[in-house]
């Protein structure tokens, strides 16, 4: 059992937790993640890790509310417990002194896109963040982003915060303003990972994107994480989640993604059905014991 | 034959026993058990088992412990069956095997003890495996109390997986008086029993109450551990303070054909349909969160011929699958299964496509599969495994429509410990480097043993390996030298 010791709302649907994980924490680098399962009943779903304190043994996920497990895990509160929490899984952020770095954060992306960014803050280089969201609700981190930026953009695709637009027309700007930028860091949905990596391509600027494919083990042994990359298999695992922008097969990605779309449309409905059906029993309950007292 | 010279309980002589005939194993029928998971074969009962037991010749030269990956004295424990004294071969199989009611239920009998039965040359082998099934089972409902350890010895030992190889290690070191400690990554104990072997052939109760037998000598698991990622094998020796390692983590990566369309929805590898199925419970979806493609009315096959490939394509049956193929690049004969499973399947349905080899998956325009183009093959000279080589034939490519497929053509070596690990040697495929009389790796204290150093293999053979680690652990432990 792993215990939360914080939970926090960040954003509308998004909720940071602190969880008592001494020995993940110890051994946490930038760029990895966890596998979670809440319940007996649960399923092994990966969150990246937003920061890890070795001295306290604590580890920092973001969590989005998109299915169930999400729904569930963002209904949790301090004091509650996860049944299962492994890792660090995967290969830490490559962190070197590149010099002009572009870090784009996609929605909850950013909390994924934010550990590396420190660590590259700290190796030396220069950080030029774009941060975006559908609107201003979902730019998050922006505070902690600017912290560890030399200067931070913000878009919004309905211009409620920023600039209006999307991060990859700011990110078109910097192509033509920046002359030294070597290396791009994308972490946010597949589309917009795809659309940095179309842009960059052309002008031939080294671009890691952070890949989300479903997992179940996490570590190498079912292979359904598998993505193409240069028309290869790589376990997103174990040979990732980070992979070179230009290599990567997005489409296959997307496709893959999809594979239970039915199945976890199901579970979440349920699951809120479930909810209403307890809240309306609760509220009968009241009532009755209003009326009888 | 060897004549029976000790005084022997068994009141038939060699002939009358040579008469008895092989007493079938009581299990559900086909056109029910496609509609379940519960396990397919019932067990017998004291009265089959006393039978069946009468049939053992008592050689003096006993071959079928000889064949024994783990020594089990067969001979003494269906000679304690003949005396209706079921508890005493229950500990008389204990003192070789700390698993008896997996192994008398997954173990390919056929290759060791039966197949070595002197009844085997003669008429049916003595059904050694459902004999050690049904004492382990009887001893389990009666609750009969582990032998003693030996006193302890103040030393530790980290095993690194609990699958057979980790388990038999763990039960031998714990009777011998050390501290074990076994590291899971997943988040239940079992490892391959309970990831890969569905329900219907060794069910999870089975699995926990022997996991259970094992806590109650002492043995700690913990979950949830990855070495080589959670925590590093020179940590374990270092800070957390243990005297010996044994390295029993599995055969890994699952491998792919490499041929066009591996990533379209609807082909898994065989670890991932099992493990969903398994260890997720995707059968019993929505109940359990995880999913697994509706495999209800589709064509499903498996490729490849082991139990593996035999334990995907049940599971696809019992999930629905309208047909459900075996598609096996040469033919029955050379097909690894255990012969139980290949009845088992075709009882249920399953339709065997031999010296057939798929060498491409159809896209149906959205990314799904739609079938799979394969070629015929023959049998050509025999290859390095000693088995006949499959040739394709020219010419004969033909295509079978499916809407899902699980790859079952093996596994590779997971290197997360070998590459965190700084002088563990590797052989050329990645596999750890580990004699296979001690065990012992390259590193002083390191021991390893299983899939991770063979290869796939089966669970008794990793319980083999697990059993020598243990006494070569043992040796090391008391003596201080490497």
């Amino acid at each position: 059992m792993f215990k939360i010791l914080q939970a926090a709302p960040i954003a509308p649907g998004i909720k940071r937790f602190l969880i008592e994980a001494p020995r993940i924490a110890r051994k946490h680098e930038a760029g990895q993640f966890v596998i979670l399962r809440l319940d007996e009943h649960g399923e092994r779903i990966p969150l990246t890790i937003e920061s890890a304190d070795k001295e306290r043994g604590t580890i920092t996920i973001v969590v989005q509310a998109v299915g169930k497990t999400t729904y569930q895990l963002n209904a949790l509160k301090e004091g509650d417990e996860i049944r299962d929490v492994v890792g660090p899984l995967g290969k830490p952020s490559v962190i070197e002194n590149f010099g002009t770095v572009v870090i784009v954060g996609g929605g909850v992306g950013t909390a994924l896109a934010y550990p590396t960014t420190v660590a590259l803050k700290r190796a030396g280089n220069r950080i030029l963040t774009i941060l975006g969201g559908r609107n201003r609700d979902l730019v998050i981190l922006e505070e902690e982003m600017r912290a560890t930026s030399d200067v931070l953009y913000v878009t919004t695709d309905d211009g409620s915060y920023g600039e209006k637009g999307l991060v990859t027309d700011k990110l078109r700007q910097l192509l033509a303003s920046e002359e030294k930028i070597r290396l791009v860091l994308a972490v946010g949905p597949v589309p917009m990972m795809k659309a940095v990596a179309d842009l960059t391509r052309e002008k031939g600027i080294h671009t890691v994107v952070s890949l989300n494919p479903i997992m179940v083990d996490g570590t190498g042994m079912c292979g359904g994480c598998r993505v193409l990359v240069d028309g290869k298999s790589q376990f997103a695992c174990v040979d990732g989640p980070e992979f070179n922008a230009h290599e990567v097969n997005f489409e296959v990605l997307m496709q893959r993604n999809r594979m239970y779309r039915e199945a976890e449309k199901r579970s979440l409905e349920e699951y809120q059905h479930s909810l209403q059906d307890r809240q309306s029993r609760e509220e009968g309950v009241c009532l009755m014991s209003g009326v009888n007292p | 034959m060897s004549p029976v010279k000790e005084p022997s309980a068994n009141p038939l002589t060699l002939k009358e026993r040579m008469k008895v005939p092989r007493q079938h194993m009581p299990e559900q029928p086909a056109d029910l058990r496609v509609m379940n998971f519960t396990e397919v074969n019932l067990g017998y009962s004291e009265e089959l088992a006393k039978q069946e037991a009468l049939r053992c010749l008592e050689c003096a030269k006993a071959t079928c412990v000889e064949n024994c990956p783990v020594g089990v004295k067969v001979k003494d424990f269906v000679k304690l069956i003949v005396e209706g004294n079921f508890l005493g071969a229950a500990a008389k199989i204990r003192e070789d095997n700390v698993l008896p009611a997996i192994t008398g239920r997954v173990c390919p009998q056929e290759d060791h003890c039966e197949g070595a039965c002197l009844l085997h040359k003669k008429v049916e082998s003595l059904g050694v495996g459902y004999l050690e099934r049904f004492v382990a089972d009887y001893e389990e409902r009666m609750g009969a109390p582990m032998a003693p350890n030996a006193r302890a010895t103040g030393k530790n030992v980290a095993i690194v997986g609990s699958g057979p190889a980790g388990l038999s290690a763990a039960g031998d070191l714990v009777q011998r008086g050390h501290k074990v400690h076994v590291f899971e990554a997943l988040h239940e104990i079992g490892g391959v029993l309970v990831y890969g072997i569905p329900e219907f052939r060794l069910p999870k109760k089975v699995i926990r109450e022997q996991i259970e037998k094992m806590r109650e000598m002492g043995v700690e698991f913990e979950t949830n551990v990855v070495v080589g990622k959670t925590v590093a094998i020179d940590e374990l020796l270092g800070e957390e303070g243990y005297d010996a390692i044994f390295i029993a983590t599995g055969a890994g990566l699952p491998v792919f054909l490499d041929i066009p369309g591996e990533h379209l929805n609807g082909v898994y590898s065989a670890n991932e349909f099992l493990t969903r199925i398994n260890l997720m419970h995707a059968y019993e979806f929505p109940r359990y969160d995880e999913p697994i493609v509706d495999l209800r009315g589709k064509h499903v096959a498996v490729i490849g011929g082991g139990n593996t490939a035999l334990d995907a394509i049940r599971s696809a049956r019992r999930l629905g699958a309208e047909k459900a193929y075996v598609i096996y690049r040469r033919s029955e004969t050379e097909m690894p299964a255990r012969i139980e499973e290949v009845k088992h399947a075709k009882q249920e349905g399953i339709e065997f496509r031999m010296l057939t080899n798929p060498v491409e998956f159809l896209d149906d325009g959205r990314g799904w599969l739609k079938g799979a183009r394969c070629v015929q093959m023959k049998l050509g000279e025999p290859d390095s495994s000693g088995r006949r080589r499959p040739i394709p034939i020219e010419g004969s490519e033909f295509e079978i429509p499916l809407e899902v497929a699980v790859i079952a053509t093996g596994t590779s070596a997971n290197p997360l410990i070998q590459s965190t690990t700084p002088g563990l040697k590797t052989n050329k495929r990645g596999y750890i480097e580990a004699s296979g009389e001690t065990q012992r790796t390259s590193r002083k204290g390191v021991f390893a043993g299983g899939d991770i150093v063979t290869g796939a293999a089966t669970v008794i053979l990793a319980m083999g390996a697990g059993r020598r680690a243990a006494k070569s652990i043992h040796e090391y432990l008391t003596t201080g030298e490497w």
